[in-house]
């Protein structure tokens, strides 16, 4: 059994054990999204107009959660370090935890979509690609996201630095998400949906690579 | 390989955290298949002294080296040669005892073999708890799956970090057991504790740390005395 | 990464950087000096473009810093050594204060110009997420207290900041180029370059002598940091 695969098995598990966690994670996106409503006010031009943006605000803000909690469990009794005594690898447990992660994002955000649908009159019949954006975009946040959430979970102030240095890095997720979730939803003229979904794709192509290539230096002393 | 029979060697070994230094240039030779004892007061360096061998945390001075592989160079090496029982339970608070073994088993067998959980968990005593979440065991269970965990790494080289922390008597005589065991099947054992008495009946060698240093070294029978003798840091000797 | 190749960093003593930000500042007044009051007003937009005359040089010397930080990250990840980690210290700093300086220009530029304080060009925006970005490196830096961590954990983060900065500014120009057209003042013809020219240089030429001595003063701590003595006496070493 390769590594990596031993390190999906071992962070699938761990997820399974705590799912309860998960469904707390998407109540709070789903508040989140309810809150945004207000700030909108009752206008649903305007609600379905930004839709998208707030669908992935509330996503980010909950993968903040997410990423932490992934190494709750692995620095409470260090764990992780233990794993690394064996020796295991550390790409191979990084590239674990970031599909753990992707996974569980996408799943919040999958929920989440019902949520938008009905609150901001934001539907889409194109789901197929809406499903795409989803997986793009959780990927694009989990790879940097997994990597600081191990940073972070080894220093002091951890729950301010976690979100500190990762929105910055993640804005072109956010941007190429939201835009690509509103052609879907608002309608696409122009055909404009490809670059976009490119663009995401480019950056989760380079952040898988680059973040499991420095990962042991984030962990190793 | 073992270029000779010494299994761990160290020299100069300093570490420090923030402005203290927790190691102070740590030399020793421990030969293949002996059982030494690390004993010293609470805060000596003990536990500093076996993370550092077991490539955990680095040396910020001087340099180790375990069945000949260095600790800097060769980590990978030295990590499948040892096997540490350290003062975290290195376990997933969420799942079971036969989880928590698997995964290691997964990483360190990856084409299966090496001791059964199961077996391993019968002998520490925790057969019956074997699908119970750890977050729901005592501290002393905690310790006899930590140590079930280190037996499974089958290792050359075993550190136990106070393997009799949170123990009842039933779990001494598990851990006596062990290290019998280990003995006997010519692993080097290097164990820290603070009880010398059941130290010194089982163990060849034992050192004195004092405020990181190591102060005094020699056979196991002789430390109860020593240690009285270990001089204060700063006492010309 | 402490051993007795490279114990602990020793700061350079010289005056050069002394001299670097004395010469900076220098051409600094002579260019801005020629820019706000000798060269002719710019026939569209008037005296509000002669910010260009420093907001570009700011410009320039922003980036060149960030990617001397990316450098210095990439030199301390691979080979170690303090200096460097001292480098990527000042230049983050220094790069970060030039980026701040340029939104502010933007927003100084824009107000007037389009009757907003924001006008999400996409350099500028990029700069703001830039600065954002290098500013958590810095906090970062002052929650981790072991220096060996520190200098590992700043060179990734910095490595993988660095390498945003082509994807956000793409981003950002897509996003936007719906909604406007590019506007900076930049358009600059050829009666402006000399004092552009002689800005750039003193910039450079400031910032050069600022990071140097940030550098010295990051390497005298991690000095401290790094060099408390062995406490007495010395033991008798163990033999089995």
């Amino acid at each position: 059994m390769s590594p990596v695969v031993a390190a999906i098995r071992k962070d699938l598990l761990l997820q399974w054990r705590t799912r309860a966690q998960v469904l707390a994670i998407f109540v709070f996106g789903a508040s989140a999204l309810l809150l945004f409503s207000f700030a909108i006010g009752p206008d649903a031009e305007a609600l379905r107009l930004h839709a998208a943006g707030f669908l992935w605000l509330a996503l980010l803000l909950s993968s903040t959660l997410t990423l932490a909690e992934s190494f709750q469990s692995e620095m409470e009794q260090r764990a992780f370090e233990g794993l690394l005594l064996l020796p295991a690898s550390p790409r191979a447990l990084y590239y674990g935890k970031a599909i753990a992660n992707w996974l569980q994002l996408t799943l919040v955000g999958a929920g989440l979509v019902p949520f938008m649908v009905v609150l901001y009159d934001a539907g889409t019949t194109r789901l197929l690609g809406l499903a795409g954006i989803l997986v793009l975009g959780a990927a694009g946040l989990s790879a940097p996201g997994t990597l600081y959430a191990a940073m972070t979970a080894q220093a002091r102030a951890r729950q301010t630095l976690l979100p500190l240095l990762l929105f910055p890095l993640v804005v072109p997720v956010l941007l190429s998400a939201v835009k690509a979730t509103s052609l879907l939803i608002l309608g696409d003229p122009m055909g404009q949906l490809r670059p976009w979904t490119l663009l995401l794709a480019c950056f989760d192509l380079i952040h898988w690579a680059l973040c499991g290539l420095l990962f042991d230096r984030v962990v190793e002393d | 390989m073992a270029v000779d029979s010494v299994a761990v060697e160290a020299s100069g070994l300093c570490r420090r955290y923030g402005r203290r230094w927790a190691l102070v240039d740590v030399s020793l030779r421990v030969p293949l298949a002996t059982v030494v004892m690390v004993t010293g007061r609470n805060g000596s360096g003990k536990s500093t002294l076996l993370r550092v061998l077991a490539t955990a945390i680095r040396a910020d001075r001087g340099g180790a080296r375990v069945l000949g592989y260095d600790c800097r160079t060769q980590r990978d090496a030295v990590r499948r040669s040892v096997a540490l029982l350290g003062h975290y339970s290195y376990l997933y608070e969420a799942l079971t005892p036969l989880d928590n073994l698997a995964i290691a088993a997964r990483f360190l067998w990856p084409r299966g073999g090496g001791p059964s959980p199961r077996a391993l968990l019968e002998e520490v005593g925790l057969a019956d708890r074997a699908d119970d979440p750890v977050s729901t065991f005592s501290a002393g269970m905690r310790k006899r799956l930590s140590l079930a965990r280190t037996l499974l790494q089958d290792a050359p080289v075993v550190l136990l970090d106070e393997p009799y922390g949170q123990l009842d008597p039933p779990g001494f005589r598990l851990v006596d057991g062990l290290l019998g065991r280990l003995k006997q099947s010519g692993r080097t054992v290097l164990m820290a504790t603070h009880l010398l008495e059941r130290g010194s009946a089982i163990c060849d060698q034992a050192v004195v740390l004092e405020q990181g240093r190591l102060v005094w070294s020699g056979p196991a029978a002789q430390v109860p005395e020593a240690s009285s003798a270990a001089l204060p840091a700063g006492a010309p000797r | 990464m402490e051993s007795a190749v490279d114990p602990r960093p020793t700061p350079a003593e010289g005056s050069i950087p002394y001299l670097l930000i004395g010469l900076g500042l220098a051409l600094l007044l002579w260019g801005s000096g020629w820019g706000l009051f000798v060269a002719p007003q710019e026939s569209y937009m008037g005296d509000v473009q002669r910010i260009m005359y420093v907001h570009v040089p700011t410009a320039w010397n922003a980036m060149l810093a960030l990617t001397f930080a990316f450098a210095c990250a990439m030199v301390s990840l691979l080979r170690g050594g303090w200096k460097w980690d001292a480098r990527l210290e000042a230049a983050m700093e220094v790069g970060v204060t030039l980026a701040v300086l340029l939104c502010i220009q933007g927003s100084l530029w824009a107000k007037p110009t389009w009757g907003v304080w924001w006008d999400w060009d996409p350099r500028l925006t990029t700069t703001a997420v830039m600065v954002f970005a290098f500013a958590a490196i810095l906090a970062l830096r002052r929650f981790v207290d072991d220096p060996v961590r520190r200098a590992a954990w700043s060179a990734v983060a910095a490595i993988i900041a660095f390498a945003d900065v082509p994807i956000v500014y793409f981003s950002v120009r897509w996003w936007n180029s719906l909604h406007q057209l590019q506007s900076s003042p930049e358009t600059v013809s050829r009666a402006f370059h000399w004092p552009l020219r002689i800005n750039a240089f003193g910039v450079l030429f400031l910032m050069s002598g600022l990071i140097a001595l940030r550098a010295r003063v990051a390497e005298l701590r991690l000095r401290d940091e790094l060099g408390p003595p062995l406490p007495l006496p010395a033991a008798a070493q163990g033999g089995l």
